[in-house]
């Protein structure tokens, strides 16, 4: 992992200005304005149609956007070659169809597509980041098996490993989670805190707000298409708050954090 | 994977010389091979360099076209039954050919019908490049594709509608029938550089099709540059294309089988399935084209008609096969 760190010791972090990204009139995201810096787990926490995703595209600078900036270490997003921005920051979406039955091996080496690496001609720096990524989500054993056959849990942490590859120092993960027991979500969540804990950067979209603060640095409450709040789970999460972002009645105490139901 | 490559060239090659030996006049190896170097008997060199040869180095290239094509497609698509058909741009290339035959251009020039056959391809690859700009949905772009394939059709059966008399009507639908008889080394050297430009952006930007594995989305994010990846597949896939139907007309289904027999053998993916597609497809036609010749029909049997009796059934039962259906 010489390298990972190497590469993560120049990110200085992103900064997201006053950016509103809007497709046609609707506004999905407002003025939204933050920043992430090495080392930090943030997680964008916000009910379904927020703007979550398209805060997260128009900070990649996918979805296209009316004002604002998100530079990293001083360039834009959106002002990035394509390949050149694979190399600062690794995307994984919401939606992760894969077209062909690849082995597994194969879809994490798809990580290095930045770096110019072809699949099945791996080698150098590639292989090797390919091979730590793999053990790192503990696929050796799966690494021949194609992806057709593999469980979503599995599945899940392929995805993690062909984004770890990229050795990219800011992961930009849309629910990676979402569909995952209670085992695999720890496992998932594990696997990008270590990543964190090796000076990376991650923003990562979480709907539970309980798996969110085990491992979150800080939240981005997010509600209509705002950021209202921004700060550490201890000074942003509160009974009130859950009622104003998701309108459902909480028990917040201290340690204990539950769910009561809708409001 | 090299075993395979190795066994998939040398059939190739030992197809192209059985096409060259086999055929109403029997000729012994030793007569082809003499005739090949240049060095038979004038008749024999008439038969295998002027009628054999070009006619199965035309079945060859026809089939790379459309192998490589298709796959190239697939892999842009991430969808196994996507070929040169579905974008519509065989039928525009067709569209070409047919509407020299109807206006007569093509009797005025040897030329005509190719040029129309690429400027229809052309046409229809820059139809789908505008649409490709507009959107970033595989989707769309197909749905574009049969509207044009259609369009492309309703013409065609206009003009047969229309036929001024019955042998301009023959000619049409002799050409739509597909076939590589009585090619010449002209016929094929005017499509090459057309076939050979088409295959080489296809080639270079095969990378980019392993990162569409992910989706849109994901490729994006890994560094992929989806315009650029979207409008060099057209393009390259409009120029091969177009020469090929220029050269045969409308061949079908050999830009799917062939991928669809590949892909096992290269881990699905579409990067590494271009260039054996190219040498399997290429393979099927040359085989395709010897049968036709060697069976006794009254009218000689079209390779494209052959082509779609074997293709289409394994069309269908290639989309049974699927599990999911992707965006």
């Amino acid at each position: 992992m010489s390298q990972a760190e190497q590469t993560h010791d120049r990110f200085r972090g992103l900064k997201v200005v006053e950016m509103t990204v809007n497709a046609g009139p609707v506004k999905l995201v407002e003025a939204a304005s933050f920043n992430l810096a090495a080392g930090e787990l943030v997680a964008l926490l916000g009910p379904n149609g927020a703007g979550k995703t398209s805060l997260l595209r128009g900070v990649i600078g996918l979805a296209p956007r009316e004002s604002g900036h998100a530079r990293i270490d001083g360039q834009d997003t959106a002002d990035m070659q394509p390949l050149k921005r694979a190399r600062q920051l690794a995307y994984l979406p919401q939606n992760r169809p894969l077209a062909w039955p690849n082995p597994v091996r194969d879809v994490v080496a798809l990580g290095r597509f930045s770096h110019g690496a072809a699949l099945g001609r791996l080698r150098g720096t590639d292989l090797q980041a390919v091979q730590s990524a793999l053990a790192a989500c503990d696929l050796d054993t799966l690494a021949r098996r194609s992806t057709s056959t593999l469980s979503g849990g599995e599945l899940a942490r392929v995805h993690c490993a062909r984004a770890f590859a990229a050795e990219a120092p800011l992961l930009i993960a849309d629910e990676p989670v979402a569909e995952l027991d209670p085992y695999h979500q720890f496992r998932v969540m594990d696997l990008i805190r270590d990543f964190v804990d090796q000076g990376g950067g991650a923003l990562v979209v979480l709907h539970d707000v309980v798996l969110a603060r085990r491992y979150a640095d800080r939240f981005l409450w997010m509600k209509d298409g705002r950021i209202v709040a921004d700060g550490s789970p201890a000074e942003t999460l509160s009974a009130e708050r859950l009622a104003q972002i998701y309108g459902v009645r909480g028990d917040v105490d201290g340690e204990r954090l539950e769910l009561l139901g809708p409001l | 994977m090299r075993a395979d490559f190795a066994a998939l060239i040398v059939a190739c090659a030992a197809a192209l010389f059985a096409a060259c030996l086999l055929g109403s006049t029997p000729m012994e190896i030793e007569r082809v091979l003499a005739a090949l170097v240049g060095r038979g008997a004038p008749g024999d060199e008439l038969v295998v360099l002027q009628i054999r040869l070009p006619r199965a180095l035309t079945a060859f290239a026809v089939g790379a076209a459309l192998g490589t094509s298709g796959a190239a497609l697939q892999g842009l698509l991430r969808n196994p039954l996507a070929e040169p058909g579905v974008l519509g741009i065989s039928s525009v290339a067709s569209l070409g050919a047919t509407g020299a035959l109807y206006y007569g251009l093509a009797a005025m020039s040897a030329w005509a019908m190719p040029a129309a056959a690429i400027l229809g391809a052309l046409a229809g690859t820059a139809l789908i490049a505008l649409a490709a700009l507009r959107t970033s949905s595989a989707v769309t772009l197909i749905l574009i594709g049969v509207g044009l394939a259609s369009f492309a059709g309703a013409a065609m059966n206009l003009m047969m509608n229309l036929a001024p008399n019955p042998f301009s009507l023959a000619d049409m639908i002799n050409w739509m029938l597909g076939s590589v008889a009585n090619r010449s080394l002209l016929d094929l050297a005017f499509a090459a550089p057309f076939l050979l430009t088409g295959l080489g952006i296809l080639f270079a930007a095969r990378r980019g099709l392993s990162a569409l594995t992910l989706g849109e989305e994901a490729a994006s994010g890994v560094g992929l540059n989806l315009r650029r990846q979207r409008l060099a597949v057209v393009l390259g896939t409009g120029l091969a294309t177009g020469a090929a139907v220029a050269l045969a007309g409308v061949i079908g289904f050999v830009g799917i089988v062939a991928p669809h027999i590949v892909r096992p053998m290269v881990d699905h993916d579409p990067a590494r399935s271009l260039l054996p597609s190219a040498l399997l497809a290429g393979l099927i036609l040359v085989l395709a084209d010897i049968g036709v010749r060697l069976t006794p029909t009254v009218s000689e049997l079209k390779l494209g008609v052959v082509a779609a009796l074997v293709g289409a059934p394994a069309f269908i039962w290639i989309a049974m096969q699927r599990r999911t259906v992707h965006d």
